[in-house]
């Protein structure tokens, strides 16, 4: 784990980047206008960020892609994915796919 | 409405989510302890950074010894999507003076997007009281994020063995709930397609790069549908006309 002092630093620049995407535009609110370009790509941020972050947690808890029906995170995930796409509502996605998870890891061990 | 009346406004249209969301400040807390950090630092990131995904996935890194700056930089490309919010509300505080836009920007999060988005779109919060009903999901938000993960780090503490449960999936499970209520048409579907391929693709790549390199991928893949449908439809019309 790393020490203290390189945590503190961690920490800080987190709060600082992330502040500053947050406030950057609400600084200038008042006279700015964002070009159409960055609007457009701004759009695609949530889905592509969020999707590169999970995808290899599915599809490879053991650093290797695992399709397999044994793949807790990948049930869980499919069955997320499915009832999310079927009913829009993040809260049921969440519950069913920690549920499903959870029960698979359970049946499976 | 009061300012007042604004502020439980947006608190209670708040408390869905929060139910919702209740574990994850737990899972974070009782991880970062089970990890071997030390119980100020979750606290003192809950407090500070107040941006959950970008907290879970700074952990991953944490744990894996990734140099300070590149988790600083991964913060900035996971948080990135704030920018869209920011950019939608900007309308509704630019008439607000520096330190109300100040603490309104610190508290800018998916949760407090998504839960006062809709009110503002059917007109019931406007410029008038919004940023009244604002304040009050982001107060009710940031309390629960900070109460929740000092219960997490206590039990984290209490339970010994809790990394191994594979209390992370909750945040792809998260995920997934905000990823699906945007995949509407077919430039998000690619987007969504090219930035997971390329995510396992490019994973073994050193400092989450394969990461950052994948959602660049993504959105740039749905530009470029965009663009393109934008051409063929217009290409189309003229042949008619």
């Amino acid at each position: 784990m790393p020490d203290t002092l390189s945590l503190i630093l961690t920490i800080f620049g987190m709060f600082v980047v992330t502040f500053s995407i947050r406030f950057v535009l609400y600084a200038r609110a008042h006279r700015i206008q964002l070009p159409v370009w960055l609007e457009e790509a701004l759009a695609y941020v949530p889905v592509a960020v969020l999707t590169a972050i999970i995808m290899p947690m599915m599809l490879m808890p053991n650093k290797q892609v695992d399709l397999s029906w044994h793949n807790p995170w990948l049930l869980g995930g499919l069955a997320a994915f499915i009832i999310g796409l079927s009913f829009k509502k993040p809260l049921l996605t969440i519950a069913v796919g920690v549920a499903v998870f959870f029960a698979s890891q359970f049946l499976l061990a | 409405m009061t300012k007042w009346e604004a502020m439980r406004f947006g608190a209670l249209v708040s408390v869905p989510m929060m139910l919702g969301n209740l574990p994850f400040g737990m899972i974070f807390g009782s991880l970062a302890v089970s990890q071997g950090l030390d119980p100020w630092v979750p606290i003192a990131m809950s407090l500070i950074v107040f941006a959950g995904s970008a907290q879970f996935v700074a952990l991953g890194l944490f744990a894996v010894s990734t140099p300070i700056l590149i988790i600083i930089f991964t913060t900035f490309i996971v948080n990135l999507r704030h920018l869209l919010y920011s950019a939608d509300y900007m309308k509704y505080v630019k008439h607000l003076p520096m330190a109300w836009r100040a603490v309104l920007a610190f508290g800018l999060t998916d949760e407090t997007y998504a839960a006062t988005k809709p009110y503002f779109v059917n007109g019931k919060l406007d410029e008038t009281t919004g940023h009244w009903a604002y304040l009050g999901s982001v107060v009710a938000f940031y309390t629960m994020w900070n109460l929740t993960t000092i219960i997490g780090v206590v039990a984290g503490e209490l339970i010994p063995g809790m990394s191994e449960w594979g209390l992370e999936f909750a945040m792809v499970a998260t995920f997934l709930g905000i990823i699906t209520t945007y995949l509407r048409n077919s430039a998000y579907w690619i987007s969504f397609v090219v930035a997971g391929t390329a995510a396992l693709f490019l994973y073994k790549l050193p400092n989450n790069l394969g990461m950052l390199l994948a959602a660049l991928l993504g959105v740039l893949a749905g530009v470029a549908v965009q663009h393109l449908q934008a051409h063929l439809t217009k290409t189309k019309d003229d042949q008619h006309a």
